[in-house]
């Protein structure tokens, strides 16, 4: 961990104060699933408890998907990506700010999700809330930390935002039901959810430690 | 064909391409190009559109492995191992239209934390260029932005200059206040390499005038110099 990734997520967090594409695009997205969903399925009681996880975990992850394109778009549109090869820094450290950066904005959205959520859904949390802190956040990190390493890899493509979700979506597709079930047995109360929180948070130790190791081939591809 | 050092011998060399090429797909974009670059020398490659210009200029940086050959910079270096010392400007402005120019270099030069670099304002002070000012480089002019691009590969002061094109979409005068900034760098026996359409812009730093033509080496001149 050095001085070079601080300098990276600054610049990140900087471009997207300024501009706000990311969040903006994603904000709008997920709004626009959550209200689709409650109007297709009025839900109530019990059955929003049974289907809010599964449609907050989607929209999330169809949403992060236009950030995660955009994150690195903005590194090959004057090819500033190529003077960051030329720079003495490991990849490494270019690829864990971007994760960092893709992290905050998720979690961002979801937090400004959530009010809007809570109203559409009528949803009363049974199990323990705690628990939803820490769910929320490994399933996150699971999408943006893949979503990162595979918008990377799609980059040079010329059907990249179509290739991404094309990628990500089936190897994330393990910890998205991690997520969702873990997520419903919180709002349910059902059963426990240690088990699929355990899942995610494995996942999350393999897939980012796989990436840390590969980006550099990834960012010195031709 | 091949282009030899000249007087000064292989210890001033400061690149060295042995028998290059460089395939995309079926396509030679380079062929066996050979050619010793010295230390503290200009050298201005003309061609035109696709004769290999810039692969060879991204080649040298590193950013490109090559297919056939070798490379080696400073002495025996992979160029990818001596990208620090090594600085590369493209025609495209490799920077954040969101951040304004000083933002730009300070993000850049903190890349840079082993070696020292020079005040982003006395960068931009370098080129011609106000650093106080307020915009965003997506409000600056072409030239301003080349400019601005400049100012970034001369930052952390490199041993090697690649200029891909960096007379592009500048006004005469600017070019020549260019030409006059890069001579002066040239004097602290560091090496240039320019790749332009303009050869007589060029002219007055060329110590050395190399052609490509479809990916080959058609001839290798020596320039008449005047700064």
């Amino acid at each position: 961990m050095t001085s070079a990734l601080w300098t990276h997520l600054a610049k990140d967090l900087r471009i997207e104060w300024r501009s706000r594409e990311a969040i903006n695009s994603m904000l709008f997205f997920a709004l626009l699933v959550v209200v689709l969903f409650s109007l297709a399925f009025d839900p109530r009681g019990a059955f929003s408890r049974e289907i809010a996880g599964g449609v907050l975990c989607v929209a999330t992850m169809f949403a992060s998907v236009s950030a995660l394109n955009q994150a690195w778009a903005r590194e090959i549109r004057h090819q500033v990506l190529d003077a960051q090869r030329m720079a003495p820094t490991s990849g490494a450290d270019l690829f864990l700010a971007k994760v960092l950066a893709n992290f905050l904005f998720v979690s961002i959205v979801q937090l400004l999700l959530a009010p809007v959520f809570l109203v559409f859904y009528n949803l009363q949390v049974e199990g323990s809330a705690w628990q939803l802190a820490l769910v929320l956040p490994l399933g996150t990190w699971a999408l943006v930390a893949n979503g990162t390493f595979f918008a990377a890899l799609s980059i040079r493509t010329r059907n990249r935002e179509l290739l991404l979700p094309l990628i990500l979506f089936p190897i994330f597709m393990p910890a998205l039901l991690a997520m969702v079930l873990a997520t419903t047995s919180i709002l349910t109360g059902d059963s426990d959810p240690a088990l699929w929180i355990k899942l995610l948070a494995g996942y999350d130790i393999i897939f980012t430690t796989v990436s840390l190791l590969l980006f550099d081939v990834v960012l010195q591809a031709e | 064909m091949t282009v030899p050092a000249s007087e000064a011998g292989s210890s001033h060399v400061c690149a060295r391409l042995d028998a290059v090429s460089k395939l995309f797909g079926s396509f030679a974009a380079l062929r066996q190009v050979s050619a010793e670059l010295e230390q503290g020398r200009c050298y201005v490659l003309i061609g035109e559109n696709g004769a290999g210009k810039s692969t060879l200029l991204r080649i040298l940086a590193g950013l490109l492995r090559p297919s056939f050959g070798t490379v080696k910079v400073f002495g025996g270096q992979d160029p990818h191992d001596a990208r620090e010392r090594i600085g590369y400007m493209s025609h495209a402005p490799m920077l954040y239209d969101e951040l304004t120019a000083q933002e730009n270099l300070r993000y850049f030069s903190d890349l840079y934390p082993g070696r020292p670099c020079l005040e982003p304002a006395e960068a931009l002070r370098q080129v011609g260029l106000d650093p106080e000012l307020p915009r965003t480089l997506g409000q600056y002019s072409q030239g301003m932005r080349q400019r601005t691009s400049l100012a970034r590969v001369l930052l952390p002061v490199p041993e090697l200059l690649l200029l891909d094109e960096p007379f592009s979409n500048m006004d005469v005068e600017s070019a020549r206040q260019m030409v006059e900034l890069l001579a002066g760098f040239r004097q602290g026996n560091r090496t240039i390499v320019i790749t332009t359409h303009q050869r007589e812009l060029a002219a007055p730093i060329a110590d050395w005038v190399l052609a490509l033509k479809a990916g080959q080496v058609a001839s290798f001149e020596p320039g008449s110099p005047t700064l």
